[in-house]
């Protein structure tokens, strides 16, 4: 968990390699999640669709397009990388292949990491076919400043991983899972904006909902494709995603479960 | 380095484990290991030797003591320990939908100077099992397939738990086999077992663990040379315990009797055996079932249960 120095990083990026391409293999085998990961980003927009054409959104310079994008993308946190990652390290706890990692020469970090490549690398792809399709698809045009969506992807996939690790560090059981991983994925679904920009909601609560964790994800994403955002709006959301990252790894160091309660 | 010149890979000093509960599974104990030596942690279920062996592999930090392993603290100074070291966990850890070359690959990815993985499947019979899913192996091959993968960057240390349960008979020899070999070429071995042959025939020095204490340890012989033989054999009708010569003359340091059966314990058995023989073929008695045997690793591991169960 050391400092990254040079002469240490080539061997930590063949293991990272290493293991995230067994990960890799593991999660095609696994249909069930595959199915989810890639059917419900593409699927739950357009069951939102007919809230979000009740909703003023022209008003706030949101498009069609961009709301829709911004809850695929939101879902695509969500089931692509978060629930599937709770699921992918409680397996692992359980069949105690962290512990036997843990014998060898990765880091904690390597072996948390390693393992989330695979679906982070996937909620990625995912949000730039997803974007390009929208574009084209949505005549939602190009986004106006497209490094903020990138901000934004950056720090929701980041803080999906570290969410997924530290909700499995309260989950028993694989099964147990689809309870615990609940909460972050309602209250982000609700609150973050996802289905609901959290620009159309009276001032008072959105305030208080810009500070859920995926909150200031959506909203980066969202203000690259409208360019509606002040730079006191991009710090706050940027300064809020921080925060989040530090506290989720910080507890993940402290709490993460590398075995199975006995 | 010791007096004699012996560099000890593995050193233990007062060690302790507690775990959340409360419960003391190490409860201070101390031994060393010099390079090249097979040392066995012997002991039922429950004793500590996982929990003791955890500790050296650098999985968790003791509650008191210290552990050195190639002069590091193993959980503190992981990146210099583990490229050294090669583990065999108790159970698993390897997900079970990965085939076995897959496994190994993603090992050999992780490990530094890890040797090709056909040259390690070899040796333990798994090179024409390099397509098969984890899942689908035997107790035993995924035994073999771990204990494959912890030989897999060539280590100065191995740690074994339990490195041959539930293998068969063959699997077993060629187990130790393997660790003999491994011996022979420098590795220091540290492993832990229930079988008391195991035990008696791998180790160069052993320890007894019982209670999370070292009940008894030093080579195989030293560890028995300090308990009583035993002879047994079954008296025939109409004779009883109490018709044989007083006990005391005949050398006897403990004795139980269940009905005609009779087990005696000496520390000198040639004596003690004489007499029983004598008086049988004086009193024209024939003895069935007699089992005359010195002591054994068997003995001393009973013994130490019955010790501190006398003790209570």
């Amino acid at each position: 968990m050391s400092g990254i120095a040079p002469s240490t990083l080539a061997p930590s990026l063949r293991r990272l390699r290493a293991l995230a391409r067994a990960e890799l293999a593991l999660l095609g085998r696994n249909r069930g999640v595959v199915f989810t990961a890639l059917a419900v980003p593409l699927a739950l927009p357009f069951s939102v669709r007919p809230a979000l054409d009740q909703l003023d959104l022209q008003k706030h310079g949101i498009g069609i397009g961009a709301a829709m994008l911004t809850a695929a993308i939101g879902f695509s946190f969500l089931f692509a990388v978060y629930t599937s990652l709770v699921n992918t390290y409680v397996a692992r706890r359980e069949e105690l292949v962290l512990k036997r990692l843990r014998t060898g020469e990765l880091t904690d970090t390597e072996i948390l990491a390693g393992t989330a490549l695979p679906a982070v690398t996937l909620g990625l792809a995912q949000a730039l076919v997803l974007s390009a399709g929208c574009a084209v698809l949505l005549d939602a045009g190009a986004p106006r400043a497209p490094y903020l969506t990138l901000l934004g992807l950056v720090a929701g996939l980041v803080l999906s991983a570290a969410l997924a690790a530290l909700t499995a560090s309260v989950t028993r059981t694989v099964e147990s899972g689809q309870v615990t991983a609940l909460p972050l994925v309602f209250v982000s679904m609700t609150g973050s904006g996802i289905t609901i920009p959290t620009e159309v909601m009276p001032k008072r609560l959105a305030s208080v909902c810009e500070l859920l964790p995926l909150s200031p994800a959506i909203r980066l994403v969202r203000a690259g494709w409208t360019g509606g955002a002040s730079a006191y709006e991009v710090l706050g959301a940027l300064a809020t995603a921080l925060a989040w990252i530090v506290v989720a790894v910080f507890a993940v160091r402290r709490w993460f479960r590398w075995e199975p309660r006995r | 380095m010791d007096i004699d010149g012996h560099e000890h890979v593995i050193e233990v000093t007062d060690l302790r484990r507690v775990y959340g509960g409360g419960f003391e599974a190490v409860r201070g104990i101390s031994f060393s290991v010099a390079r090249g030596e097979i040392f066995a942690l012997l002991g039922t279920n429950g004793a500590g030797k996982t929990s003791t062996v955890e500790l050296l592999e650098g999985l968790a930090a003791p509650a008191g003591g210290r552990v050195r392993v190639l002069g590091h603290d193993p959980y503190r100074e992981r990146a210099a320990v583990r490229p050294r070291t090669g583990v065999m966990l108790q159970e698993g850890g390897f997900p079970a939908e990965l085939t076995v070359a897959e496994t190994a690959r993603m090992w050999a990815g992780c490990t530094t100077g890890a040797r090709p993985e056909a040259e390690v499947l070899e040796p333990v019979g798994l090179a024409g099992k390099r397509d098969v899913r984890v899942k689908q192996l035997s107790g035993g091959e995924r035994r073999r397939l771990d204990l494959a993968l912890a030989l897999l960057g060539g280590p100065e240390v191995l740690f074994l738990d339990e490195p041959t349960t539930g293998l068969d008979a063959e699997g077993r020899r060629d187990t130790w086999e393997l660790v003999r070999r491994l011996r022979d070429a420098d590795t220091t071995v540290l492993l832990t077992t229930h079988y008391l042959e195991e035990a008696e025939g791998l180790a160069d020095r052993l320890a007894i663990l019982h209670e999370g204490r070292i009940a008894a340890s030093g080579t195989p012989a030293e560890v028995t040379a300090g308990r009583p033989s035993r002879i047994s054999f079954e008296l025939p009708e109409g004779y009883f315990p109490g018709d044989l010569p007083p006990l005391a003359e005949l050398g006897v340091c403990g004795h139980e009797s269940d009905g005609r059966v009779v087990r005696l314990r000496t520390r000198e058995l040639q004596r003690t055996a004489t007499a029983v023989l004598v008086w049988a073929e004086r009193a024209g008695v024939e003895l069935r079932g007699l089992d005359v045997r010195s002591a054994s690793l068997e003995e001393a591991f009973l013994g130490i249960a019955r010790d501190e169960e006398a003790a209570v």
